[in-house]
């Protein structure tokens, strides 16, 4: 095999503002060569096809997706980091074990500790030998197959994804009068989108009851939200020419439509985390981490939305920069000793939490607090934090804690939970 | 020579054919390659805008052993020979097969009762390496096999294959020897009368069909009837009422790449007396496969999947192999068998109509297709068409879609040659933008970008397009005359 073979000290895969927030933050800090890979030819990630505001700063009323990818990209390349973009990371070459060259083929050649990672792009292949990795491989909305909606396989049928960039990137035309399945705000983005392409949205769509305060504000002017209904079919065969919903009381209702939007329900773009060996998490479906975002493997780091599905691309910019201090310490060999971490786990209606595993002695999960998210409208909750049957924590939660939307349990128990005691877990009442 | 494939207007007026198959399903491509050998006018018509846009793309894909088939039956005997002829053909022109195995598991003592005469079964079919294995052998080679399975007859020799390569390889070599191919072209009604041109051949059995088709009038000598589904319908164009075609849907399910590992060879079910049941197989794009149902339909063309469908599979999923059921699910879909009330094909040369029908090529046409043309070829020598002598038909290179086989992302000769099989179109199945090309100029163009999708995988993986949807259909449109 004819590859090319590289050292750096940190590969980080992934362009996203938590992939260039993580390399602009390590350049700046000296980790060495710092090398980000992007598989697509412009980085940036999903802002760039994020044609509303609302991105960066919320103070300053946001900029537009693209604007706020271009400052990602020129931070981190201002700090140092180097940004190959058109590249895309294919696999591991010493996959299961993390380090000794035993492990790996015999034409890998990896120093202890350090991470062989293959590429492919236009100029050939590489293996790249990096002292710390950092997956930032972002997340995907789940496509109508992944959904099992039944019905035949006509053309029209998006995810928020595929609208923007059709409509923002590639001027492709959609069709006349939309569908959009989700009331979260990218279900809206998705409906802005479908509008500034001149498509009638004729409904929005979503499973849950309706909320009293949303509906007040968002109704006028816009189209109906049908609430408490799920799609349960697709019809037509070349083109879409209707969905077909079901209300929780049973009642069906055909909507004539050539295009559906199937927002939200973020899925972590797991692939290369889950051929690299990592425990994942059974709750987000992506990495098991820690509030350093350690996976299981030591050397290798994850943030952004492959760790917990969608976030505001700030938050996936502040996980990038936070990780560079526990990658700096893996560099230098000062990790504080192992210790086991303990899992966290959620009771149903909650969905996850991130982080989902306890870090060294006085570690704390970005901005002090952990995130959840629940599969049911919760007013006002309790969360209830448990050891081993012992209650660690009691918070209650000032707003609603809906689906689809953060919300957060603050990390002051974290000292008083048991290294070597079982699963903490999280419970609304 | 230049390849004739037309998609559009009016077909090209001109000579009378010898032959013209109707139907481009994998059935009437590799019918339409066999007769390419001979020097003859042939013509291959399809209503759809590509080859294998029927049944042909929508089955479970595996190039069967034909252990189970019906003993003394034509089918035994086409899928026998099919197997050996498209294994050996597939080796050479690219068409991924992996000759994984089949494990038929039984999970109840009536099922495992039943082993040994599938195994007696297979010796008469002349499948020879069948071997019954306990629960803890099946365990070893299975080990995430479901709890409770008791033991299972190996068939070694079953393998999974690639179904869209396939009718494209026959279809390309075909063309490229000189058949005519026209994608668009629905053949309305028929019209036989004596044969009145100055073209050769006529004698005895002389005469002459007039096809009306959607794109003006063909003329042809003799008719091979390929139409799948619509065969009877053809059949009784011609004033033939032989059967009556009742689709019976197969909905399946397709699960993510990550799932390849949890499975090695294909699960098949016991057949009882409730019917074929589902089965767990591994593809050759590496990923793995939960189906099919069976249900009767009166529409040939309600391809839909169903919410029972869906829900009947993951239970029967969720007992042969539980941790598939935790995988993301990366396509769904429903192929339509064209079963005709008989067990057997329904393979019938008419002398005085100077046609072949082949229908009722209900599951396993995949596997027997080579055998079935060199069977139609024969029937049509025997009903008077003059052959003529044959020749080898140049080989065919088709691009390899198969995991089991280096692709282009892989190969730094080809990315060192032509970058562009460096660079990446569709991540989830790495499909690079030298691929898409090559298949956009192919001899074979696709007619959708579904079609691009059966030759090169683009658009086809976890994402469905999240990612790359837009940039494959823009490179589909610029490509479009
Ligand atoms: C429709 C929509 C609207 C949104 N609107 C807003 C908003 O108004 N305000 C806001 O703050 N946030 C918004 N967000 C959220 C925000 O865009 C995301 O939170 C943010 O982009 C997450 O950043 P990330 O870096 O984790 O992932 P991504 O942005 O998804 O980036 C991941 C990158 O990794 C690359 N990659 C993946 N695998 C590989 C590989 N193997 N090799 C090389 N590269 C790879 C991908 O190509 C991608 O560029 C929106 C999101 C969506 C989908
Ligand atoms: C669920 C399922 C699973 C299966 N699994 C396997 C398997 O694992 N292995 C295997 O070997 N086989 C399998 N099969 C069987 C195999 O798919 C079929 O036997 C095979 O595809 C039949 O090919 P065909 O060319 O006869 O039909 P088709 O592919 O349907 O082709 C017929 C063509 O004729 C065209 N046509 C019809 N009417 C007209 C007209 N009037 N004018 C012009 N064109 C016309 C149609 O458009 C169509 O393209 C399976 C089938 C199903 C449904």
């Amino acid at each position: 095999m004819t590859r090319n073979e590289r050292a750096v000290d940190v590969l980080v895969v992934g362009a996203g503002p938590a992939g260039l927030g993580a390399g602009a933050e390590l350049a700046a800090s000296g980790a060495g060569r710092v090398e980000i890979l992007e598989r697509e030819l412009d980085a940036g990630g999903v802002p760039r096809h994020c044609h509303h505001s609302g991105f960066g700063g919320r103070l300053r009323g946001g900029d537009t997706g693209p604007d706020y990818a271009r400052q990602c990209v020129r931070a981190a390349v201002r700090a140092g980091a180097v940004l190959r973009t058109g590249v895309t990371v294919t696999g591991w070459v010493n996959a299961t074990t993390a380090g000794s060259a035993a492990d790996g083929p015999a034409d890998a050649p990896s120093p202890a500790g350090a991470h062989v990672l293959d590429v492919t792009g236009p100029a050939g292949l590489e293996r790249i030998t990096a002292r710390a990795v950092v997956l930032a491989t972002g997340a995907r909305e789940r496509p109508r197959s992944a959904r099992l909606i039944p019905g035949g396989r006509p053309s029209g049928v998006y995810t928020t994804g595929e609208l923007q960039q059709a409509v923002h990137l590639y001027g492709q035309p959609v069709g006349s009068r939309a569908v959009v399945i989700g009331n979260e705000p990218v279900g809206h983005a998705a409906a802005d989108t479908l509008r500034t392409a001149g498509v009638e949205v004729v409904a929005m769509v979503t499973d849950q009851p309706p909320s009293p305060v949303a509906a007040l504000l968002r109704l006028q002017g816009r189209c109906p939200l049908l609430t408490r209904a799920t799609v349960i079919g697709l019809s037509g065969r070349a083109r879409l020419t209707g969905v077909t919903l079901r209300h929780e009381d049973g009642r069906t209702l055909t909507v004539p439509c050539d295009t559906v939007v199937l927002t939200g329900d973020f899925v972590p773009d797991h692939e290369l985390a889950r051929r690299g060996g990592l425990t994942l998490d059974p709750g987000t479906r992506g990495p098991a981490y820690d509030p350093e975002y350690r996976t299981s493997r030591p050397g290798v780091f994850a943030v952004g939305n492959l760790l917990h599905g969608v976030e505001r691309a700030g938050v996936a910019s502040s996980e990038g920069r936070a990780a560079a201090a526990p990658v700096l310490r893996h560099l230098a060999g000062t990790v504080p000793p192992a210790r086991r971490p303990v899992p966290l786990a959620v009771d149903a209606p909650l969905l996850w939490i991130a982080p989902n595993r306890t870090g060294p002695a006085g570690a704390r999960p970005l901005r002090g607090r952990f995130v959840l998210r629940t599969a049911r409208r919760l007013d006002h909750p309790v969360l209830v934090v448990t050891q081993d049957g012992r209650e660690l924590d009691r918070q209650r939660l000032l707003l609603p804690a809906v689906p689809g939307r953060p919300f957060h349990l603050g990390a002051g128990w974290l000292e008083r939970a048991d290294p070597h005691g079982g699963t903490v877990r999280i419970t609304a009442v | 020579m230049t390849p004739t494939v037309t998609t559009s207007g009016d077909l090209p007026g001109g000579a009378t054919y010898d032959v013209t198959v109707i139907g481009g399903g994998v059935v009437g491509a590799a019918v339409a390659r066999e007769l390419a050998k001979y020097p003859l006018r042939t013509a291959l018509v399809e209503a759809r805008d590509d080859i294998g846009e029927g049944t042909s793309k929508a089955n479970t894909a595996i190039l069967h052993t034909g252990f189970d088939a019906v003993p003394g039956s034509l089918e035994a005997r086409l899928v026998r020979e099919g197997q050996r002829l498209l294994a050996g053909y597939a080796t050479g022109s690219g068409i991924p097969v992996e000759r994984v195995g089949a494990l038929l598991v039984a999970w109840d003592e009536e099922q495992r009762a039943l082993l040994p005469g599938l195994l007696a079964k297979a010796e008469r079919n002349g499948y020879h390496a069948g071997r019954l294995l306990g629960a803890e052998e099946l365990y070893g080679r299975e080990p995430r096999l479901g709890p409770g399975a008791l033991g299972a007859l190996e068939i070694p020799d079953e393998s999974i294959i690639c179904p869209w390569t396939t009718p494209l390889a026959y279809a390309t070599q075909a063309v490229r020897a000189g058949v005519h191919l026209h994608l668009g072209c629905r053949v309305l009604s028929i019209e036989s009368g004596p044969y009145s041109g100055s073209d050769t051949g006529s004698g005895a059995a002389g005469g002459r069909h007039t096809l009306t088709t959607s794109r003006g009038p063909l003329h042809t000598r003799y008719l091979v009837n390929a139409a799948g589904l619509y065969a009877d319908e053809i059949d009784r164009r011609m004033g033939l009422d032989t059967f009556t075609v009742t689709p019976r849907r197969g909905e399946l399910m397709v699960f993510d790449k990550l799932a390849r590992d949890l499975v090695r060879h294909i699960l098949l079910p016991v057949p009882t007396a409730a019917g074929k049941g589902v089965l767990v197989a591994p593809t050759v794009f590496g990923n793995v496969l939960l189906g099919p149902t069976s249900e009767e339909l009166d529409d040939k063309t309600d391809t839909d999947s169903s919410a029972d469908g869906l829900h009947f599979l993951q239970e029967k999923g969720r007992r042969i192999l539980p941790e598939l059921l935790d995988e993301e699910v990366t396509a769904v879909y429903a192929g339509l068998r064209a079963a005709t009330g008989q067990e057997d094909y329904r393979i019938q040369a008419h002398p005085d109509r100077r046609c072949v029908t082949v229908g009722g090529i209900r599951s396993t046409g995949l596997t027997a297709s080579m055998a079935i043309a060199a069977h139609v070829t024969g029937l049509l020598d025997g009903i008077g068409l003059d052959l003529g002598t044959p020749r080898e038909l140049p080989a065919v290179t088709m691009p390899n879609l198969g995991e089991a086989f280096p692709r282009p992302y892989l190969r730094a000769d080809l990315i060192g040659r032509d970058p562009a099989y460096g660079t990446i179109v569709c991540h989830c199945e790495r499909v690079t933008l030298g691929e898409i090309r090559d298949a956009l100029s192919a001899t074979v163009p696709p007619g959708s970008p579904d079609g691009l999708r059966r030759r090169t995988r683009a658009g086809g993986g976890r994402c469905q397009g999240f990612a790359c949807g837009p940039a494959v259909r823009a490179l589909f449109e610029g490509a479009r005359p």
